[in-house]
């Protein structure tokens, strides 16, 4: 079970317009798996996520979720899969509520672990605040209404997109204290982050992304900190 | 009491209005579509509903269960298979192609039912009154236009906001792209929404066909109507666009009442004031 691929991609070229973001990215993660992508800015980390989720043109990739090449699928249909992302800056929609936005990620009704109440277990504050409008939170709460709604997806592989970007250090723990919870349900996960620290401590696996290319990839205990340093900044 | 009645009537005429500017309004909040050719589809169900009352006799009121659905249905359709194909960052493909629509419209029934002007009759219901107190009677189609406006009102509204679909209809207009990752179909959605306004545009065309006569010039100034109704109201709140149809047809009733010519410009100079010293309109959405 635990050596089974979830997720293989092969050759991902992604595009936006003209300009290419990524470069034959090859990427992988097996069911169970916590995977943390770093790079700086550019380096092409928020492209992996669209376009795993189908919200970027790519050209001649492969990607298999579950051993099927999804890469020609709607966003919503790539969802249903089984797909979740929560995107760089939270993105919650402004006219609902806390609940109301956490009921938009439950509206497919997925079978899978997560509920309301599982989420208001993780997040407790969230329950405290579930009739106010989404963007009245701190930015850390909006980050945990974004990834609860992600949750309500019931998704068997979540990615966070800037997981920590624009947070305060005491809110950030707080979110990856929350995070071995979400992976014990068997949920796979992909992490973005610029801030290398907490994204090492909760990896099973490092990729470091330069220019669009895979410079670095291996367990944490593996990678030196010289060697990481070298594949982020390219120095 | 002669003013009184005056202004009564120019309540329950705004109810019309109202029914005009609630599909557009609607349309606009959810998919941010100015729809042209909305005055157009309310005469188009004035036809609709011409058509199958000679051929089945029906009475009117009656055919707005059969014509509503049919028009949402044309909605659903119209949605998934033009306006889907022109929504994206840019206001303006949208835009034109309805105002396309409209033409197409117009001149389709000009051409199938020549410029004639007709009327559909309601019967007896049409010159029914009742008497509020001695000198002040209201007729009861007015009474029953002005409260399916607020019954449908209503009804939005609770779909909107105690709702699935409502939920839906909001994060789609809040972030569409985000909504494609809660797993939602968009253009399913919009079809969705255009299938609703549609039914409403279908009350609303039968209303306005038993109330005057109608010909296949009137929408545009229909839709002028519906618009400085949501205007005046203030885009985004449906009450408030109750209330901008009751305000503009208060200002028609009073004009219309000093002199017979004023009735349009007046309602027009209530929409440019508030234009003017409160373009958010007088009850605008309150965000967040």
């Amino acid at each position: 079970m635990a050596d089974e691929t979830l997720l293989e991609i092969e050759n991902l070229n992604a595009f936006y317009g003209t300009f290419q973001a990524l470069f034959g990215l090859a990427l992988s993660v097996r069911a169970g798996e916590t995977l943390t992508v770093i790079g700086a800015n550019s380096a092409g980390k928020s492209t992996l996520m669209k376009s795993i989720i189908g919200l970027v043109q790519t050209r001649g990739a492969a990607i298999r979720f579950r051993s099927e090449n999804i890469v020609a699928l709607e966003t919503q249909a790539i969802v249903r899969k089984g797909i979740a992302l929560v995107p760089e800056g939270r993105r919650l929609f402004r006219s609902l509520s806390v609940e109301e936005n956490l009921q938009a990620g439950g509206q497919m009704q997925r079978k899978g672990p997560w509920s309301l109440a599982g989420i208001y277990g993780l997040f407790p504050v969230l329950q405290e605040r579930r009739r106010q409008p989404a963007t009245s939170l701190s930015g850390g709460q909006q980050q945990m209404v974004a990834i609860g709604r992600a949750l309500m997806t019931n998704p068997d592989l979540l990615l966070i997109d800037e997981l920590s970007l624009g947070l305060a250090p005491i809110v950030i723990k707080d979110i990856y204290a929350a995070l071995p919870r979400v992976t014990a349900q068997g949920t796979s996960a992909i992490i973005v982050e610029q801030d290398t620290t907490q994204a090492l401590a909760v990896a099973d696996r490092v990729y470091c992304l330069r220019g669009g290319r895979v410079t670095l990839e291996g367990t944490p205990s593996s990678l030196s900190r010289d060697a990481i340093s070298s594949a982020y900044f390219g120095v | 009491m002669e003013w009184g009645n005056v202004i009564l009537q120019g309540v329950l005429v705004g109810g019309l209005y109202a029914l005009f500017a609630t599909g557009l309004s609607l349309i606009f909040g959810v998919m941010r579509l100015v729809n042209i050719a909305h005055g157009d589809l309310i005469v188009l169900a004035a036809y609709v509903a011409l058509v199958c009352i000679t051929q089945t006799s029906l009475n009117p009121l009656l055919a707005i269960f059969i014509v509503a659905p049919l028009m949402a249905l044309a909605g659903y359709f119209l949605q998934r298979l033009v306006f889907n194909r022109t929504l994206g960052p840019d206001l303006l493909p949208p835009l034109l192609v309805s105002f396309g629509l409209s033409v197409i419209i117009q001149n389709g029934l000009l051409q199938v039912f020549s410029a004639d002007s007709r009327k559909l009759s309601a019967g007896a219901i049409e010159t029914a009154t009742v008497q509020v107190v001695d000198g002040l009677s209201i007729g009861v189609l007015p009474l029953l236009m002005f409260a399916t406006a607020v019954a449908i009102i209503a009804a939005l509204q609770f779909m909107f906001y105690s709702m699935p679909l409502g939920r839906a209809l909001r994060a789609t207009s809040d972030d569409p792209e985000v909504a494609r990752l809660m797993g939602y179909d968009n253009k399913h959605l919009f079809g969705i929404a255009m299938a609703i306004s549609l039914a409403v545009v279908a009350v609303a065309g039968i209303f306005l066909a038993v109330r005057s006569n109608f010909d296949p010039a009137l929408g545009p100034s229909r839709l002028i109507y519906g618009f400085e109704a949501v205007i005046i109201g203030g885009l985004g709140n449906l009450w408030g666009t109750l209330a901008g149809g009751v305000i503009l047809g208060v200002a028609q009733a009073i004009g219309a009442k000093i002199d017979p010519g004023w009735q349009l410009l007046a309602g027009h100079l209530v929409f440019l004031a508030v234009l003017a010293f409160r373009p958010e309109g007088l009850f605008p959405k309150v965000d967040g």
